[in-house]
């Protein structure tokens, strides 16, 4: 039988929604191919690692050390590849975020498996998967499959449904890894001050040149605070320095697909929409009737951000009292 | 210290993508070609590295003819030698990577810089792969990097913030926007990169795991509605969102 595995990523040892959107697509995929599926973790202390079960695997392997609690990408690829080699896996799926993305390229050399990142889709036809992926940033797709036995997928956060989780717990197998290999080390972790990353966050709130300059993004912070939301910012914007690269939404950026984005005197360029058209509800608020986001928005307001924001503001509050 | 750079040629990113006829491909009539945008840090970092510590540098591309123009670029900058590794044939990151990999290795390179991702098929693992192909230490999406005898210290960016990363030479390294201001080529430069001699090797074959079954475009976004001219409109909008779109 397949043996599928499904890589669950935790970070202080809280385990990253991406990943189970990843068991849970990964399991449909087992039952489809009739495959055996189980899931791994790597890390120290991890919380409820057995939730994984409400998603469709029963069984989750956690490779345990100390000095595994944050990432490394020599000790995690160590423990990963000594893993799937034993375990005898041939499908191995990643959730796309930094991490995901970081060891699925180095698993699949000590695999030797191909290789489909940033998955938006898998469909299993004849008993292949088919993987589809965005290319030049969202600008056209891809369709490919992998023609090696072992194969490595990466799927992109935001986009597969992990649904509702069951009660079911999964089986925890903990494995302690023996002195991992620490050459490439993270010593520390800087967070960014309270904020949601606009690669993880379900309603992102982007500022473009028509904030006129930094002092006024003021309000956007304030808008996306008030809704959960992540604040983002158009190239223009970041290459002006008024907004750090980090929050950069499209082409040299992020490629994000919210529930909902909220452009707001951002006009649209060709590598803006490309980065954010597959979100899946967008409001444009831009003073150019003839901006090219209005061609993708589902709800725009043509008229001045500076009137409309602050009342989006106090309208949001009203409905959040 | 010998210092490559992996340099890819991409269309700009203005630039219209258009599916060529045989739907597995794109139409490169009137697309622009440039240096990787990405790959522009890696050249940067590569001579910010060889100003202050000495060495050599070399730019690698993998490609057609074509690439040439973005070698060309590189040596223009102010890299010291380019390799073409000619090959017109489709390859996947995997065999790309195994073609760049033992370049790197008869260069005797012990520091490698590429972008963090090419800004074509946005695969964002040849870094990754070309390590652990030659069993280097790496770092992928670098906006800080400081090399200190044998010792580098990276900073990574993950969401919401970022890892600070210690390991040692040798290293591959993967360039994030930020890491550094790329220079503008000087016409000194310019002129001289126009004498320079592009070496063209022939790298040798190996099988693409991945298959391009279809590349197509993505569904058109029909526009919607229109909701107001004015903050007037605020009210109505929060009420769609609210009750028929369901999302606030």
């Amino acid at each position: 039988m397949t043996k599928i595995l499904v890589f669950i990523e935790q970070r202080n040892g809280q385990i990253k929604k991406a990943s189970l959107e990843a068991a849970k697509t990964a399991a449909d995929i087992a039952k489809s191919l009739n495959a055996e599926i189980s899931a791994v973790a790597v890390g120290n202390e991890i919380n409820s690692l057995d939730s994984v079960g409400g998603y469709g695997v029963s069984k989750v392997y956690h490779l345990k050390n100390a000095e595994l609690g944050n990432y490394s990408s020599s000790a995690y690829t160590q423990a990963l590849s000594n893993f799937v080699n034993a375990n005898g896996t041939e499908i191995f799926f990643f959730p796309a975020t930094s991490m995901g993305k970081d060891l699925a390229p180095r698993i699949s050399v000590k695999m030797d498996a191909g290789l489909a990142v940033d998955c938006v889709a898998l469909n299993v036809e004849g008993g292949q998967i088919i993987a589809t992926r965005p290319i030049y940033a969202g600008k056209a797709l891809m369709d490919v499959k992998i023609n090696s036995t072992k194969k490595v997928f990466a799927l992109l956060p935001n986009v597969f449904n992990a649904g509702a989780p069951s009660d079911q717990k999964a089986e925890v197998i903990i494995e302690n890894v023996e002195s991992p290999n620490l050459n490439v080390k993270t010593v520390e972790i800087k967070k960014a001050e309270g904020k949601l990353d606009v690669a993880e966050a379900d309603i992102i709130v982007s500022g473009g040149r028509g904030m006129k300059g930094p002092e006024h993004f003021g309000m956007i912070e304030e808008l996306a605070n008030l809704l959960g939301a992540a604040t983002g910012a158009s190239r223009a914007v970041v290459d002006a320095g008024w907004r750090p690269h980090s929050e950069q939404v499209g082409q040299t950026g992020k490629t994000v697909s919210p529930t909902l984005y909220i452009a707001l005197g951002i006009s649209g360029a060709i590598q803006h929409l490309a980065g954010m058209r597959s979100s899946k509800f967008i409001v444009a608020v831009n003073k150019d009737k003839d901006a090219p986001i209005f061609q993708i928005a589902d709800y725009g307001i043509i008229g001045d951000i500076f009137d409309v924001v602050p009342k989006m503001i106090e309208e949001v509050k009203k409905i959040k009292a | 210290m010998k210092i490559a750079v992996c340099v890819s040629h991409v269309p700009d990113t203005a630039t219209k993508i258009n599916i060529a006829a045989d739907g597995k491909s794109i139409d490169p009539s009137g697309v622009t070609y440039v240096v990787n945008p990405y790959d522009e840090f890696a050249i940067e970092e590569a001579l910010k590295t060889k100003e202050k510590l000495g060495g050599e540098t070399v730019a690698i591309s993998l490609g057609g003819e074509a690439n040439k123009e973005s070698l060309r670029k590189a040596l223009a900058m102010g890299i010291d030698n380019a390799v073409l590794l000619k090959d017109d044939s489709n390859r996947d990151s995997i065999s790309i990577a195994k073609a760049l990999a033992e370049e790197i290795k008869a260069q005797g390179a012990d520091l490698v810089f590429c972008g963090k991702q090419s800004v074509d098929l946005d695969n964002s693992v040849t870094g990754q792969l070309i390590s652990e192909i030659l069993g280097y230490n790496s770092v992928s999406v670098a906006v800080t990097f400081n090399l200190d005898g044998n010792k580098i210290i990276c900073e990574r960016e993950i969401e919401g913030g970022k890892e600070i990363i210690e390991t040692t030479l040798p290293a591959v390294i993967t360039a994030q926007k930020g890491l550094n201001e790329p220079r503008y080529a000087s016409l000194k430069g310019i002129m001289a990169a126009k004498k320079k001699v592009i070496e063209e090797k022939q790298p040798a074959q190996s099988g693409s795991y991945l298959e391009i079954v279809a590349m197509k475009r993505p569904a058109a976004k029909q526009a919607g509605k229109i909701v107001g001219t004015d903050a007037s409109a605020v009210p109505e909008l929060v009420r769609l969102l609210r009750e028929e779109a369901k999302v606030i």
